[in-house]
């Protein structure tokens, strides 16, 4: 078992290094010049160009610059941010980051609750009004742009009808001295908003994988014999047969990542919700790059590094697949 | 002995491809006493395992237990049953070990846990007391090192001690009526012998009925008291085992006798049945065995034959044996 | 291999969303295609001054901060939107088809290092390469676009392909034909297209809703589709500050976005049922 988990994990890395490739290489490809921007309209003299681009390392040849990029990711120094210099990707990264894993911690629960619980009642009225229906709504959810639905909700339910505030994590105005209770219950009114965005956007997904584990669970043998053994249908449905289905779910939780982060940009940027979404946001409309380009790395290496827990998820949920 | 179980009538429905309905079982009465064997014998496909499931009324959709049949157990019909009476029988007073005990267990829980769990649905006993009576349960069939075999996942065990787990949680509700369905199939002779053994053990020390069901006749020849041959649908044959086993009534029995391999060398050449078994969509007409009848008359393909009483308990479904109808 | 993917397509037809999906996707087409000569100029502006105004019967839409007709401009964006996904699907769908068949077939260290390359580019989510590749190019042209998202989107269908290939190089009648002195290449690509066909349509039709998402999330950042070209997503980015004060400006370019999507994806739905029976 520790050899397997060894062996898988350097596979991960293997994985992660030849993606900080691939980012590297495509920071290079697009044409133009990232300083241009920082450069703006300005007169600037040949020298001034000179030493900004010494002081980004883009003057030294690209093996260096591929050499550096490597080797900074490998220390956990993703360089300095053009916008906010001279802070430090890294200290950006884990200034936002905090806030970006409580909106994603939220979705998640809601997901993984609500949307399993959505999906194992379709499977068991699969044909019905519900089923068809609940399918329907979930997937006309998951077609709306995550921005739009942010700014819908927004507009009415906060600016016309003052129901949710309409941005930020916090209230500017609350006193200094409140206590931790009313700081808690102020950031979770500010949190309600882009959760229910970001999760009513994305729980097709999970229902539908839900759905499907469910159906196809229930043909097998053991579930009748469940039955046969005088169990409760509730404890044949839930203890039986979508404890099966943890491990098709597993891969879900894999898929999800990606597409928890590439909607928080849209949602946090609509929000103003301080973390890395609209990190990433703000850094395109400043064409921050070295900002934009550690984002991605932190994103890509916490998505390798899911698929690495998806796979132990897999051997601790399965008796089966357990190697020995 | 009076009879514990009483089968009348029984008919499941299936919609048939193409509109139309097929009766995969098509008539089925059965009787059993507390304490006696019988044994539901007949190919693949004459709808034996589908009897039993309708006994718990676990019918596989879209199929439906015609409301006319009757499934009588000490005088409760179970049709009329509904929620937690109804669960209740499962297990509790009926219960049932499947064919394949691979596919049959839970592949993700522990066997102890799924012996556990039954007993817990079916007695008062919570935590150390349920595990206390599984292990015992799982000691009752004979699995070696009960206690620790207790964690052991199914596909961890070999297939004997699947089926002794499959038993043990089939006894967990210490029920009134054990049925057996093809018990042995999956496991190698020499097992075959000790898991029946087992059964008929389980029998006597419990003081339940069983219902054995199997396509080898061989294989009930000394394990019970009775036996139905079932085909197409319906119970062709009924009779005690010596009695069978001594002069068969029914063609079809006959024939089955003339297609098994014997030791003692009394057949020298094996004869199998002509013709393959008739689908539930299309059964043939009147006498549904007369296509493959060797001893077929002609107003076997014309008219039904009735249910030919002979001895008390003993049946059969042919016309050679109504007097004057050659 | 019409002949599969035509019963594909009647099959997915007896689906009911997947029939409407399939309907409205037609309705919207040829909107998109017949409907602009007969609207007013998505750019004229007959009174800069009155701005936005709400829907009315000159303009059912409403008109934009502009006030330029809204309707018009949906359906451009319209054109836009589907043209970009269509052609960047089909980018896609050749690049993946393309590697797929050479890994496959050539296995060995080729295969190896060309699915690695795939796993390390799915690590990568692909917003954020998006993301990195368009921040520098300012004004990115239409054409370029397409390309550029269609190669962002092929691994995927490199990796179907691949185990259709290697499925296919297995069977019995490869290794016949191959004895028989026919090229293994041939047979694969004569019978991989058949097998192939189905996943890979419904690959595509579910990707064309992935892509008019993607490209409008693009162009809502200013990234994508470059204005004075209209794009549903740069409507809504232009109609922000006027979310309350105008909301249809915002609100109908979104809608026919979540109305496109929730068509392609329910007729990629449909077709999937059409593939695997079992799993409606």
């Amino acid at each position: 078992m520790i050899r397997w988990l060894v062996r898988r994990t350097l596979q991960a890395a293997a994985t992660f290094a030849i993606a900080l490739l691939l980012l590297f290489v495509l920071m290079r490809l697009a044409p133009g010049d990232p300083l241009s921007r920082l450069v703006g309209d300005r007169d600037v003299s040949a020298a001034e160009i000179e030493q900004l681009r010494r002081r980004f390392g883009v003057d030294q040849p690209l093996l260096i610059q591929l050499q550096a990029f490597l080797a900074g990711a490998a220390r956990g120094d993703l360089g300095v941010s053009i916008e906010h210099f001279p802070d430090r990707v890294t200290t950006l990264l884990a200034s936002r980051l905090p806030a970006t894993l409580l909106l994603g911690g939220v979705v998640l629960l809601l997901n993984f609750t609500v949307g399993i619980w959505l999906g194992v009642r379709q499977a068991v009225r699969r044909g019905s009004r519900f089923d068809r229906w609940t399918g329907r709504l979930a997937l006309a959810a998951y077609a709306m742009p995550g921005f739009w639905l942010g700014l819908v909700l927004v507009a009415f339910l906060s600016l016309r009808w003052r129901l949710l505030p309409a941005a930020q994590m916090t209230d500017p105005l609350l006193p200094a001295g409140a206590d931790g209770l009313t700081r808690a219950l102020d950031i979770l009114r500010h949190l309600a908003l882009p959760a229910l965005t970001l999760s009513l956007t994305s729980i097709a997904l999970t229902m539908r994988h839900q759905r499907a584990a469910m159906l196809s669970v229930f043909r097998l043998d053991f579930v009748t014999a469940a039955r046969a053994r005088g169990l409760s249908e509730k404890r044949v449905r839930w203890g039986h047969a979508w404890r099966n289905t943890l491990v098709p779910m597993l891969t879900l939780l894999g898929l999800w990542l990606p597409v928890l982060v590439s909607g928080s940009v849209f949602v946090e940027s609509v929000f103003n919700w301080p973390g890395l979404g609209s990190l990433a946001a703000q850094a395109i409309a400043a064409r921050d790059y070295p900002v934009l380009l550690g984002t991605a790395t932190l994103v890509s290496g916490a998505v390798v590094f899911a698929g690495l827990a998806a796979d132990l998820g897999y051997a601790l949920a399965d008796p089966r697949v357990r190697p020995s | 002995m009076s009879d514990l179980l009483e089968v009348q009538d029984l008919r499941i429905r299936f919609p048939a491809p193409g509109g139309g309905v097929s009766c995969p079982v098509d008539g089925v009465s059965l009787r059993l006493a507390r304490g006696e064997t019988l044994a539901l014998v007949g190919e693949s496909g004459s709808g034996k395992s589908l009897t039993a499931l309708a006994l718990l009324r676990l019918v596989p959709p879209p199929g439906v237990i015609d409301p006319a049949s009757r499934i009588v157990l000490e005088g409760v019909n179970l049709l009329e049953l509904q929620g937690e009476a109804l669960r209740a029988i499962r297990g509790g007073r009926i219960g049932l070990v499947f064919q394949d005990a691979m596919t049959s267990l839970n592949p993700v829980i522990s066997i102890g846990e799924q012996v556990r769990e039954t007993v817990a649905a079916h007695r008062t006993l919570r935590g150390k007391e349920a595990r206390e009576r599984a292990i015992a349960l799982l000691d009752e069939v004979g699995m070696p090192g009960a206690s620790t075999r207790y964690r052991a996942y199914p596909h961890e065990l070999s297939g004997g001690l699947r089926q002794r787990a499959l038993i043990a949680i089939a006894l967990a509700g210490e029920p009134d009526v054990l049925i057996a369905d093809e018990p042995t199939t999956a496991l190698d002779v020499t097992v075959q012998a000790q898991i029946l053994e087992l059964l008929d053990q389980l029998r006597t020390s419990r003081g339940m009925a069983v219902l054995l069901i199997s396509h080898d006749l061989g294989l009930v020849a000394g394990r019970a008291d009775r036996v139905a041959v079932m085909y197409a649908g319906q119970i062709v044959e009924e009779a005690s085992t010596s009695r069978l086993f001594r002069s068969p009534s029914h063609p079809y029995t006959r024939a089955l006798f003339g297609s098994i391999p014997r030791l003692d060398g009394a057949v020298d050449r094996l004869v199998p049945i002509a013709g393959a078994v008739p689908l539930p969509d299309a059964w043939p007409p009147a006498c549904r065995f007369h296509p493959r009848c060797p001893e077929v008359l002609a107003r076997c393909s014309i008219e039904t034959p009735p249910v030919v009483p002979l001895a008390p308990g003993e049946m059969s479904r042919c016309w050679l044996l109504v007097k004057g109808a050659r | 291999m019409i002949g599969s993917l035509g019963g594909l397509l009647r099959r997915a037809w007896t689906h009911p969303s997947g029939r409407w999906g399939a309907l409205a996707l037609v309705v919207l087409a040829l909107v998109a295609v017949a409907a602009p000569p007969l609207l007013p100029d998505p750019a004229e502006m007959p009174d800069a001054v009155l701005g936005a105004t709400p829907p009315s019967l000159a303009h059912p839409l409403g008109t934009d901060q502009l006030n330029r007709d809204m309707l018009a401009r949906v359906v451009v964006g319209g054109r836009i939107s589907l043209s970009v996904a269509v052609l960047a699907v089909l980018v896609s769908l050749t690049l993946g088809a393309a590697v797929g068949l050479v890994a496959g077939y050539a296995g060995g260290w080729v295969d190896a290092i060309l699915m690695r390359g795939v796993d390390a580019a799915l690590a990568i989510p692909r917003l954020f390469v998006l993301l990195l590749l368009l921040v520098v190019w300012e004004h990115i042209p239409l054409g370029a676009l397409i390309l550029v998202i269609g190669t962002t989107g092929w691994f995927a269908t490199s990796r179907l392909v691949r185990g259709e290939v290697l499925r296919l190089r297995h069977e019995p009648f490869v290794t016949a034909s191959e004895a028989l002195g026919a090229t293994g290449w041939r047979t694969i690509a004569r019978h991989l297209l058949p097998n192939a066909a189905g996943p890979l349509l419904v690959a595509a039709t579910l990707g064309v809703g992935d892509v008019i998402l993607l490209e409008a999330g693009l162009s809502f950042l200013g990234l994508g589709v470059q204005p004075p070209t209209p794009s549903w997503g740069g409507m809504v980015l232009e109609a922000r500050p006027l979310i309350v004060t105008a909301p249809w400006t915002a609100i109908f370019p979104g809608a026919a976005i979540v109305l496109t999507v929730l068509s392609v994806n329910l007729l990629g739905d449909a077709l999937q049922a059409a593939l695997d029976p079992r799993g409606a």
